[in-house]
């Protein structure tokens, strides 16, 4: 734990949108958010029309939504009516195809222009919308399109012929496949000709607060992925975060680097900052050093959401390729994914004249839960304290009961539910929903500590997913796609620490009869497993073994192998039957 | 080193990093990230594996040169002098 801090002055404390958090807290009601939003003028909550449709009515819609910078150095902007209108074509081509209020579509793309309009376009027409990340190789979007009994799928033709089209046909709940461009592959339905012949108006529908409108895919431990259940309630947490914890007031030129695919992406780049009528930078390439810095000074960027692993790559450039550029623009730093070190937080005063702000949330919270506001002094490698609604503890167990921890205590992080933005279910896993809740308390699988201070500190997971470059990822996913390759008996998969990923995966195999190891078998494992998982999930590294470490029961102990790697106490082996060799 | 060696090299090290690429497919304007899929960890993995290799330090700032092959192969010529 860092004994530094970073104070706020009085000055940056007034400026800042909730400039005392501790009155906040005190007098907070959820009506707070509901006075950010509008409701639909008869009745209903929907996600789309606080967004955009309420912006245009109120005569902002020349105000630009979107200022998309695409990978080739074109730009373009869309403003809020632009956006509302492509929403509503998008909205309109579901319906022409026959699908109805509730029905699942799928994006699986990058961060082009479409992929915004298929997002509302999908929440306006009372259907749920799930995005994908587009580097997800054939097996993951399979999986998640088959527990998610995705309706429509859209796609570019490149990835549905690489990773779709094999299957297409097993997957029963897929009645629509578009695909971005003008023309589209057999059976498939281009996106571009369709929407320039949808009306440009879609009357939204008047969903209820409770109805779903987004699922999104988490790792678990064991067994399969978990789809996560939102509804559109959530907007009050989103509007609301939107402004406490990230400063996104109207006009704002805001920047969140996130990728839709993953859940910070839809949250803060999407939902929050439409809501609250931001003017949202979209970059479509990933991460370049010249290029953030060159769009962070154009843009005149506001207020920046990026992640650890991205500063850490700025950090390693050194502060040179930051001088010259001016980033007076810039008034608030934010960074999730995982706990961001101490070093980063003052790295990113010193060169942007602000510290990075972290904070702490998770799939299934759904929105910021734990932040360092702007008005709060900063202790560098905390997340900070639960924002105002929120109720958090650090929880272990006492008796057979769950107790409160006191300050210093390491315990799980835990959070009272109740707020909007709160998972409703894991699709089809009531039971594995159903043992998030003891107690009272929604257990979160984060390890953490609060100091006296009432800062929160996280520790580490408290199972054996893997965090990489803000990524979570389940080790079984991993392990079930290299027992595929016809040399691989068994695997195990950890995370290793990683300076510039927070963790990067590795994975130890033992072999089938008549098979050796090799580099070049090695090399094929990874290409296999790449193929079938894609490249952010795949091991970086496989190594052999000639037996991995189980329990009596056949379970193979992970941690063990961890701890082992990492010259970590092992811990209890009383269950180990079988070891490592 | 001769331009043939150099793309020798550079091709093995990135089918090292990223296996499941063909190396005989790869084309000098292919993309590293945007044609063969390399993500951002991969990329950094195929920085350092250079460096191994051929002794070159290539900054943040440069990255931009290793784009494609055929941008790359001319840079990491020159660095090697």
């Amino acid at each position: 734990m860092s004994s530094r801090v970073i104070r706020k002055t009085e000055a940056e404390r007034r400026s800042a949108v909730m400039p005392d958090p501790e009155a906040a807290r005190a007098d907070f009601s959820w009506q707070t958010a509901r006075d950010l939003l509008e409701g639909m003028p008869g009745g209903g909550l929907n996600i789309a029309y606080e967004a955009v449709d309420r912006h245009v009515a109120a005569g902002f819609g020349a105000e630009i939504a979107i200022r998309w910078l695409g990978k080739d150095g074109t730009a373009r902007d869309l403003s809020y009516q632009e956006l509302d209108g492509q929403a509503a074509r998008f909205a309109n081509v579901l319906t022409a195809h026959g699908l109805r209020r509730g029905d699942r579509v799928f994006a699986l793309m990058g961060r082009t222009p479409e992929l915004y309009a298929v997002a509302l376009g999908t929440l306006k027409a009372g259907m749920v919308f799930t995005p994908l990340f587009s580097a997800f190789g054939p097996d993951p979007v399979r999986t998640r399109m088959e527990i998610g009994e995705a309706s429509a799928l859209v796609t570019t033709a490149t990835i549905f012929v690489r990773k779709i089209a094999a299957w297409r046909a097993e997957i029963p709940s897929l009645r629509l496949v578009l695909i971005v461009g003008e023309t589209a592959p057999d059976g498939c339905v281009a996106l571009a000709p369709a929407m320039a012949n949808a009306p440009d108006r879609f009357a939204t529908v008047a969903t209820a607060e409770e109805d779903v409108a987004l699922i999104h895919f988490t790792s678990g431990t064991t067994g399969r992925p978990k789809g996560v259940v939102h509804v559109h309630q959530a907007v009050l947490s989103h509007a609301l975060t939107g402004r406490s914890a990230l400063e996104l007031t109207p006009g704002t030129s805001y920047w969140c680097t996130a990728d839709p695919g993953w859940v910070t992406g839809t949250s803060y780049g999407i939902i929050a900052p439409l809501v609250n009528r931001c003017m949202m930078v979209v970059d479509e390439a990933d991460f370049d050093l010249e290029r953030w810095y060159a769009t962070l000074e154009r843009e005149r960027v506001a207020v920046w959401y990026t992640a650890p692993t991205a500063i850490r790559m700025m950090m390693r450039a050194g502060e040179g390729p930051a001088r010259g550029h001016d980033f007076s623009a810039l008034r608030f730093l934010a960074s999730v994914g995982e706990p961001l070190n101490p070093e980063a937080v003052i790295w990113g005063k010193k060169v942007f004249g602000h510290p990075f702000h972290d904070n702490w949330w998770q799939t299934e919270t759904g929105g910021i839960m734990i932040a360092n506001t702007k008005a709060m002094d900063i202790y560098p490698g905390s997340m900070g304290k639960p924002l105002p609604g929120i109720t958090a503890a650090i929880v272990g167990h006492r008796n057979a009961t769950l107790a409160e921890l006191g300050p210093g205590e390491i315990g799980e992080l835990a959070l009272r539910p109740g707020w909007p933005s709160m998972m409703r279910a894991y699709l089809h896993e009531a039971a594995r929903y159903a043992k998030c809740f003891v107690d009272g308390w929604y257990l979160t699988g984060d390890l953490a500590l609060r100091d006296a201070q009432g800062y929160f500190w996280f520790i580490g997971r408290a199972d054996d997913l893997i965090k990489t470059s803000g990524h979570l990822i389940g080790p079984f996913e991993v392990e079930s796609a290299l027992v595929e390759h016809p040399a691989v008996a068994e695997a195990a998969v950890i995370g290793l620490p990683d300076e510039t990923a927070g963790e990067v995966v590795r994975a130890y195999v033992t072999l089938n009869a008549s098979f050796f190891a090799s580099e070049a078998l090695e090399q094929d494992i990874r290409a296999h497993a790449r193929r079938r998982l894609g490249p952010s999930v795949a091991p970086r590294e496989v190594v052999f073994r000639e037996n991995l470490p189980k329990t009596r029961s056949g379970k193979i102990m992970r941690r063990l192998l961890k701890a082992r790697e990492l010259g970590l106490p092992e811990g209890d082996i009383s269950t180990l039957e079988t070891d490592e060799k | 080193m001769t331009p043939e060696a150099l793309r020798a090299i550079f091709i093995e090290e990135l089918a090292r990093v990223a296996p499941d690429i063909d190396p005989a497919t790869v084309s000098d304007d292919d993309h590293l990230q945007n044609d063969l899929e390399l993500d951002s960890m991969d990329f950094l993995n195929l920085v350092s594996a250079l460096h191994r290799r051929l002794g070159v330090d290539v900054g943040e700032a440069d990255y931009a040169q290793l784009a494609t092959p055929g941008l790359a192969l001319p840079f990491l010529l020159a660095r090697l002098g």
